[in-house]
């Protein structure tokens, strides 16, 4: 492998190896979906910081509160449906209500699971682990984000919940940039209309507003990498500086980003929102892009919605 | 025991068939859990040509056997066993995969006739099994509840939460099969998390144990035999040797075909070893 993989996954990997052969009390926990990851070869070079749990999530995040408690620093690694729904209450109990130290990272977030189905999406996951007092919720948009998100997890005391794809996802990000958690980023600035992304479909933001450009329509588009705690600074600033909002997201428009967005609006200043993301329903089979096209989080859907509050 | 040798080769092709189609869907959608299912099509082909008492006309016969896929995602042989029941065309399995196709990569119960529950989380069919058989007593019905777990899915708590249960309820209505192939995705089960030893726990949770060589159809029709003939107030548990890819010398065993399509060369390469096997019967 000459070329260094964007895929989330595997900068997550590559950065906790960096990270945990400095610092032996990071540990890494997974369930059965190791091989995703690359998990063997932390295995060989942190053996000692591993612990592998078989198919049993609950469990898990039960050691790693346990880990916790002495002194780790965990990261649990499995499917974001079995972190967030099989393992709540371990989750909620266990490690928000301890303030226990743990990093989780929710694989397969949103649809990127394609036609593995409804069992294997996770479309609740950031509305469900945002109702979690003391935890903090990040959402990369690509793989350089996810490496800083990882960085700022280890800096950070307390439960950290990262979602990401499954592999190959966009990139954003060329070049460097500033990353704090609870502070979104404006990846491109603008008067007219704001567009509120966060994760992979940021790239839809961002493509929208080239369409945009070409009408002469000037977007804004910021990135809430950060769900949890949000940054109602950056959301406060588009609503004085722009004539209205669309939030776009990969999951179900109870609970995500879109509701949070509306929720300081509604107390803060109002302008028009349009939410783009899944509308309360089990989606259809399909590949990852498919699915999202089904559902309209796609550029020319949120260009449309931008024209209907800019017009 | 003497069996029907009629039977047992009705059976073999019609095993042959199904993994026929499952190497052929995974082709075609270009994903697929191949290997797990083939590891249990010869139990899928037993259960569904032999032993269900099933309707594909009325597929919700209120009598019919209830058969739950705990390892959700070894449905291709499902899949092919319910279009050659009849429960759907047969063309429909060329949509696996697809985009709206009804079946997805774990079946789902409102989309596929004769799927009674959505499964694909592991850890799930034994306690909603266990909920059909308490039913099945409460309505005074005959039907038995059947449901196929993988050998890593028993390191989820809630498989022996279950276990406990069915053996409290008395549930001789109830049968699990195990489809121990010893490999799960990060490897040997073993390795991964220890479940052994299986037959003991079983025995100590209460249960009726029996094991087979699950991908011996001789074999397993006379060990479904002897357990839905068995008559004590016990859940039945049957523990079935199988191999992982079973069919297809390069998958067998293999760790990387849990999840992988086969290429249009070790498709061709699958179908000819699969037909081989079939000569072979004639
Ligand atoms: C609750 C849950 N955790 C994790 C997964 C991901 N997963 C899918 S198959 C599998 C391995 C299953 O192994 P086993 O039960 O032995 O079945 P086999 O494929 O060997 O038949 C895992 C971990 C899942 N589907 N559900
Ligand atoms: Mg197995």
């Amino acid at each position: 492998m000459s070329e260094k993989s964007t895929s989330m996954r595997d900068v997550f990997r590559e950065t906790v190896l960096e990270l945990a052969e400095k610092n032996p009390d990071i540990f890494v926990l997974t369930a059965d979906v190791g091989v995703s990851f690359g998990f063997p070869t932390m295995k060989e070079r942190i053996p000692k910081q591993t612990v592998e749990t078989g198919i049993a999530e609950q469990n898990m995040v039960g050691i790693a509160t346990g880990l916790a408690h002495s002194g780790k620093i965990p990261f649990v690694f499995a499917h974001a449906f079995v972190l967030s729904m099989r393992a709540l209450e371990q989750i909620r109990t266990d490690v928000c209500y301890s303030n226990a130290n743990v990093k989780f990272v929710g694989y397969c977030g949103g649809v990127a699971g394609g036609v593995l189905g409804n069992t294997h999406h996770a479309l609740e996951d950031i509305g469900i682990l945002k109702s979690l007092p003391n935890m903090s919720i990040i959402v990369p948009a690509d793989g350089k984000e996810m490496g800083k998100a990882v960085r700022a997890a280890v800096e950070h005391k307390g439960p950290v919940y990262m979602r990401i794809g499954r592999s190959n996802e966009p990139i954003i990000y060329q070049n460097d940039y500033n990353f704090e958690m609870g502070k979104a980023v404006t990846l491109r600035e603008g008067k007219d209309i704001s567009l509120i992304a966060t994760g992979l479909v940021v790239s839809e933001a961002l493509k929208a507003a080239d369409e945009l450009a070409e009408e002469g329509i000037d977007a804004r588009v910021i990135n809430i990498h950060t769900i949890k705690p949000l940054d109602r600074e950056t959301v406060i600033r588009a609503a004085e500086e722009t004539r209205g909002i669309v939030t776009v997201e990969e999951h179900n428009l109870w609970g995500g980003l879109g509701e949070s967005v509306a929720t300081v609006i509604a107390e803060e200043k109002c302008v028009p929102v349009k939410r783009i993301g899944i509308p309360d329903t089990f989606v259809v089979i399909g590949a990852h892009p498919e699915i999202l096209e089904r559902y309209g989080i796609t550029a020319s859907n949120i260009a449309d919605k931008a024209r209907e509050i800019v017009s | 025991m003497v069996q029907d040798a009629e039977l047992v080769k009705r059976l073999k092709k019609m095993a042959a068939f199904i993994r026929r189609d499952s190497i052929q869907m995974s082709l075609k959608a270009g994903c697929g859990h191949v290997g797990p299912g083939l590891s249990w099509t010869d139990i899928c082909t037993v259960l569904f040509f032999h032993q269900l008492r099933i309707d594909p006309k009325n597929p919700d016969w209120l009598n019919r056997d209830r058969f739950i896929l705990s390892k959700g995602h070894g449905c291709l042989p499902l899949y092919s066993a319910l279009a050659r029941k009849g429960f759907f065309p047969m063309e429909k399995l060329d949509t696996f995969c697809q985009l709206d196709s009804c079946l997805g990569g774990h079946p789902d119960c409102l989309a596929v006739p004769g799927v009674e529950i959505s499964t694909g989380s592991l850890g799930h069919g034994l306690p909603i099994a266990i909920g059909m058989a308490i039913a099945a007593k409460s309505d005074n019905k005959k039907y038995r509840v059947i449901t196929v777990m993988g050998d890593g899915e028993l390191q989820e708590g809630t498989v022996w939460e279950a276990a406990m249960a069915a053996a409290h309820y008395r549930l001789d209505n109830l049968t699990g099969i195990i489809d121990c192939n010893k490999l799960e995705i990060d490897g040997p089960v073993k390795e991964v998390m220890n479940i052994e030893p299986l037959k003991d726990k079983w025995k100590s949770f209460g249960w009726y144990v029996e094991e087979m060589d699950g991908n011996d159809i001789e074999d397993i029709l006379s060990t479904l035999e002897r357990v839905f003939g068995y008559k004590e107030e016990k859940p039945r548990i049957i523990i079935a040797h199988t191999i992982k890819g079973k069919g297809v010398s390069f998958m067998e065993n293999q760790v990387v075909w849990h999840y992988k399509a086969p290429d249009n060369d070790e498709a061709r390469q699958a179908i000819r070893e699969i037909d081989l096997a079939l000569t072979k019967l004639k």
